[in-house]
């Protein structure tokens, strides 16, 4: 019995490989997502167990309000005071201690530019000889820098931005530009990538200059003596530090740093996963189509096994080990394509300005498990109901030609079970957005079942839409196709269930694709608006990558340019205030004049009065904490200073996003509290206004400071917009995936279509019509289909849109008409590509064979 | 799974059927393909069924073989009544005592010629026995062609495929609807050669539909169906004779 179900398999090659690809793509996005993440988190701990391999104890500074991941800002910890190296170097069980800068540098390339992409980190860090026996980096080629004015940095970059040994290259700390000449190249052992960023080694007076740590350190590292071990050295060290320090064994610290960096990569890992797991969804839908259509063809071949004694239980048990055997050749073959796909998933990464440290490749056990139990469960959840359809064939039909199979008990209950699926979905989806109280895990874990719920539902319901839709989308069709168009309209309303299920499987990836082209829409219109009512500066300066903090050493170039009116910068640090993390932002007097502040309370020249202990806050902030003006409130900063600030004016920010953050304070405050502060912002008004002479007397200005960009109130808008193109973009390429998938279940009901007909289509052929026609006709149906699957998805996703913009409270309602557009002119040219092999076979039939069929 | 089905009838006859009607459909269109058939057919009979077309013929092998059920009336095989009986009852007396022959052979494509008259015993889950395969095999003439595809095979091969595949299980009754409909008259005499060899080797009970006269010379009994009803029964009846009765009937 088992025999005859893998022959059967063996005889339907095409069919069974068809079948299979639905699911080997989703399974391979799985297995490349692990794969790619894995990899990455192996290098990080890779570099962070090289960085602390020698050291039996690293001393570090502690940020007083946590280490946290929070957005924009300086979330450096505070430095070490030069006396605790003499104190520790004094230690009985401390052999060596080396004290060190660790920072972040750009490095600049010939063109002038920062070199490094999108948000890479340009690390840098001190040498000193006497620490050698700690140092992570091994010198390739020259030496180690030994002068004020030497630099080594890494041999990527060297080789990659072509500076070789002797040259000079340019570095922007925290002030303007400097050069340094290039005496060493380093590597990281062990790692074959990191990623795009940067390093520059200088030595430590030089780097504690270069960062405005004259005196002090960022870290300490120290070996213990013979006999100490790790621990006692760290309990030794411990009551030396202050509490803005602390210490951990090497060990430890390295754990830490590998735990850091894996909490975002599991949100990446996570974020990827649930792409494949979305096109898994689509697969399922392809599988469980292929499979009824192909029962429904082997109808005659299952009531003779049962005339022959089968039961209906064999029956199901043969479909279910089809389907078995097809689930794990394809998650096998899924999970091997996943190694080449983490590859390219890294590329579109790097392409899209994320590059990640590689290592060697890591194919854990758990990708593997993972891979193939979700691609055979998948498979075999897909495969169950046309397998129960399979047990309902009647021993009959073995010799009844035409024999139906009695509906389902679930069919025979019509649209009733599909309406309860969408209210289900619905109540779902609503429990998710509005209902208060709940986790986000648990929100997150209703929409997402209200949303397979209602891609369920709206499948259950498409076949009773799908005649009256075939009828108007296949009008074009039958004015244009001639007899062929007209029998493809036909053709696509003949098996409404069939018809629906395929285009079901595309809609699925159409609802999202909208989805997010809404979303992105409705933000972008939000944020312009927003733009443009703030904005009333001439120009603004940001750095190069659009969203770093840059050193105030450029806002105060460009007070220095004659005609200058106002220059503003808006200072961002992290801080914490009535017990949760926060970013704060800091700014000078001149901040009305170039920012037009919706005022609740206060008015233009509040600013102005913040002086050392003033607050401005948002509304929703304000009244989240009751606050107004006049309320004390206490903020504490990764220093571990405490500020004790009060209210004196409070802001309504557009809804689009503000450059403001929640709590403002005077630059001034923010420059004594927060060690080398950094604007995220600077805001220019110039005599003249934005002109080509003004933009070129400010970049003139800017020209020590190739970390700056200036740019107009319009360049600006783009500028901070491309984050979101970028991501809308990504989130294409991911999606893309599953439309694949579906394209692929177009074509798998194609090809079995034209082999089920392919007597219909012989005697078509003996009445006249041509190869051409033949494939004309097989291509409208599956424009057709793909049309269906556009009317189904595209609606279905602006619903989702606007659900979802109700949810977050910012029903920005922007439909992108244009891009809607462009998805179903995407899903015409879509129908037509996967038309192309089944129209290939249509026409090649032979009309003698094909009329002797059987 | 193999839980042994107890006669439930009484009689000694290998088919035992009463008062079998067969209604299609409903209202004005209804069909009354059957209209009151009994028979029984005692072990080692082959008997025959004919009757123009649309008498009923297929339907009644469907009912005796438990494939379609009456509208009314009983069945009982081997002992079993079987109208009455669950799917899976039912398809375990097809398994042990019932052998179905097509009129389009219904060959599995994939499989080949030996492994096609192995499918019920492999179904079942039953070991071959290879004697008894050889003897079929040299009995259908088929020792040659074992390893060949149904594609590979004439109409006449397969039909013989499909006859060794009824008989490797020892049904109780083997039942066949025109085995010889879809082949040309020398290859359906060889067909009725078989199949009255069968009768006679092995004890074979069987029933089967035919348009051929020449089943004259080959049957028990010759039952004659029109318009859902047995109206004459033949018994060592001349070819001619058969010709004679049909050509009444239309
Ligand atoms: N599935 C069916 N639905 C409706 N009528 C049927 C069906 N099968 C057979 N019939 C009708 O029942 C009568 C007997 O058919 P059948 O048993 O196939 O006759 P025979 O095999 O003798 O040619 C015919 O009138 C036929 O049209
Ligand atoms: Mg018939």
């Amino acid at each position: 019995m088992i025999r005859v179900a893998l022959k059967g398999l063996l005889g339907r090659k095409l069919r069974a490989a068809l079948t299979a690809i639905a699911i080997v793509l989703g399974v391979a996005m799985v297995s490349g997502t692990y794969v790619l993440t894995d990899t990455i988190k192996a290098a990080f701990s890779t570099v962070f167990s090289t960085v602390y391999k020698h050291s039996d104890a690293v001393i570090t500074g502690k940020s007083a309000i946590g280490t946290d991941n929070g957005g924009g800002g300086n979330t450096q910890p505070p430095s070490l005071s030069g006396s605790l190296l003499t104190e520790v170097q004094h230690l009985p069980g401390v052999a060596l201690a080396s004290a060190g800068i660790s920072d972040s540098a750009r490095l600049i390339g010939h063109n002038g530019k920062v070199i490094g992409r999108g948000g890479a980190p340009g690390l840098a860090f001190s040498y000193t000889p006497s620490g050698q026996r700690f140092n992570p980096l091994t010198l390739i080629r020259g030496s180690w820098p030994a002068g004020p004015g030497d630099i080594a940095i890494d041999e990527a970059t060297a080789s990659r931005s072509s500076f070789p040994l002797g040259q000079t290259i340019g570095v922007v700390a925290r002030g303007p530009e400097q050069r340094f000449r290039i005496t060493g190249i380093v590597k990281f052992a062990n790692v074959s990538s990191l990623g795009g960023a940067t390093m520059a080694v200088f030595t430590l007076p030089t780097a504690q200059q270069l960062f405005h740590k004259n005196g002090q350190y960022d870290t300490i590292d120290v070996a213990a003596a013979h006999g100490v071990s790790p621990r006692r050295l760290v309990s030794e060290i411990r009551p030396l530090l202050p509490a803005s320090a602390q210490v951990k064994t090497g060990q430890q610290q390295a754990q830490q740093a590998t735990k850091d960096t894996s909490g975002f990569l599991t949100i990446f890992q996570d974020f990827l996963l649930a792409f494949g797991g979305v096109a898994l969804f689509v697969g399922s839908f392809v599988i469980a189509n292929t499979l009824s259509i192909t029962i429904a063809q082997r109808t005659r071949e299952l009531a003779t096994m049962r005339t022959l004694g089968a039961t209906g239980r064999q029956v199901l048990r043969s479909v279910l080990l089809e389907a078995f055997v097809i689930g794990s050749l394809a998650s096998v073959v899924g999970l091997f394509l996943g190694l080449a796909l983490a590859k390219g998933l890294n590329q579109l990464f790097v392409s899209f300005g994320i590059d990640l440290p590689q290592s060697g490749t890591v194919f854990a056990t758990r990708t593997i498990v993972v891979s193939l139990i979700v691609g055979i469960l998948i498979t075999l959840a897909a495969a169950l109901r046309p397998a129960l359809r399979a047990t309902r064939v009647p021993p009959i039909a073995a010799v009844r030609e035409g024999a139906v199979l009695p509906p389902s008990r679930l069919a025979r209950l019509g649209s009733y079970p599909a309406g309860v699926t969408i209210a289900l979905a619905i109540a779902l989806m609503l429990v998710g957005l509005f209902v208060g109280g709940l986790s986000t895990g648990s929100r997150l874990l209703a929409i997402g079942l209200g949303t397979l719920a209602l891609f369920l539902g709206v499948a259950m319901l498409a076949p009773t839409l799908v005649p009256p839709l075939a009828r108007v989308l296949g009008l074009p069709a039958a004015k244009l196709g001639g007899a062929a168009g007209s029998l493809a309209r036909g053709n696509a309303a003949r098996n409404p269930a069939r018809t629906a299920s395929t285009a079901s499987a595309l809609m699925i990836g159409l609802t999202m694709v909208t989805l997010v082209g809404v979303l992105a829409a409705g933000l972008r219109t939000r944020f312009q608006d927003s733009v443009n009512q703030l904005f009333v500066a001439n120009y603004a300066v940001t750095a190069t990558d659009n969203f770093s903090p840059i050193g105030i050493a450029a806002e105060q170039a460009l007070r220095r340019v004659p005609g200058v009116e106002v220059v503003s910068g808006v200072r961002a640090g992290r801080g914490r205030a009535f017990g949760s993390n926060m970013n704060v932002t800091a700014v000078d007097p001149g901040v009305t004049r170039v920012m037009a502040l919706k005022w609740q309370s206060g008015n233009p020249s509040t600013p102005a009065q913040l002086d050392g202990s003033g607050a401005l806050v948002s509304k929703d902030w304000a009244s989240a904490n009751h606050l107004h003006v006049g309320s004390p409130l206490s903020l504490q900063t990764p220093s571990g200073t405490v500020l004790h600030l009060t209210v004196r004016g409070v802001f309504d920010p557009p809804k689009g996003g503000s450059q403001l953050g929640d709590l403002s304070i005077s630059t001034t405050r923010f420059d004594t509290a927060y060690p080398n502060p950094q604007n995220l912002y600077t805001f220019v008004n110039i005599q003249g206004g934005a002109t080509p002479a003004n933009t070129g007397l400010l970049n003139m200005a800017l020209s020590g400071f190739p970390d700056a960009k200036l740019q107009t109130k319009t360049q600006f808008t783009h500028n901070q917009l491309q984050g979101l193109t970028l991501l809308l973009n990504l989130l294409y390429v991911l999606l893309s995936l599953s439309i694949v998938v579906s394209l692929f279940g177009i074509v798998n009901t194609l090809v079995l279509t034209v082999f089920e007909r392919t007597r219909e289509l012989g005697m078509l052929r003996a009445v006249g019509m041509t190869r051409r026609q033949i494939r004309r006709l097989i291509r409208h149906e599956s424009v057709i289909t793909a049309l269906l699957g556009a009317t189904l998805g595209i609606p279905l996703g602006v619903v989702l849109a606007l659900m979802v913009g109700v949810a977050l409270k910012y029903p920005v309602f922007t439909v992108p008409v244009g891009t809607l557009v462009v998805f179903v002119l995407a899903a015409v040219i879509a129908g037509l590509v996967a038309a192309i092999l089944p129209a290939r076979r249509a026409g090649r039939l032979n009309v003698l064979e094909a009329l002797q069929y059987e | 799974m193999h839980d042994q089905l107890q006669p439930t009838g009484s009689n000694s006859n290998v088919v035992h059927a009463r008062g079998l009607t067969r209604r299609y459909g409903e209202g004005a269109t209804a069909v009354d393909a059957l209209r009151g058939i009994s028979i029984d057919v005692r072990s080692g009979q082959l008997v025959a069924v004919m009757g123009p077309s649309g008498s009923g013929k297929s339907t009644l092998m469907h009912i005796l073989a438990g494939l379609d059920k009456p509208t009314s009336g009983t069945v009982e095989i081997a002992g079993t009544e079987i109208t009455e009986l669950r799917d899976s009852k039912l398809t375990l007396l097809r398994r042990e005592h019932i052998g179905f022959v097509f009129q389009f052979f219904n060959l599995l494509p994939m499989l080949d010629a030996e492994e096609n008259i192995l499918l019920p015993l492999s179904i079942a889950g039953e070991r071959p026995d290879d004697g008894w395969l050889e003897e079929l095999l040299r009995k259908t003439g088929l020792t040659d062609r074992r390893s060949h595809r149904p594609a590979e095979l004439s109409g006449g091969e397969q039909q013989r495929v499909a006859i060794a595949r009824s008989l490797i299980t020892h049904p109780t009754i083997l039942l066949a609807d025109e085995p010889t409909g879809n082949l040309d008259s020398k290859t359906g005499s060889e067909i009725l050669e078989l199949l009255r060899d069968s009768a006679d080797a092995y004890h074979q009970t069987i029933v089967m539909v035919t348009h051929d006269a020449r089943v004259a010379s080959i049957a028990d009994r010759i039952l004659v169906l029109a318009d859902g009803m047995i109206v004459k029964e033949l018994i060592g009846s001349s070819a001619s004779e058969v010709l004679e009765v049909m050509s009444t009937l239309g």
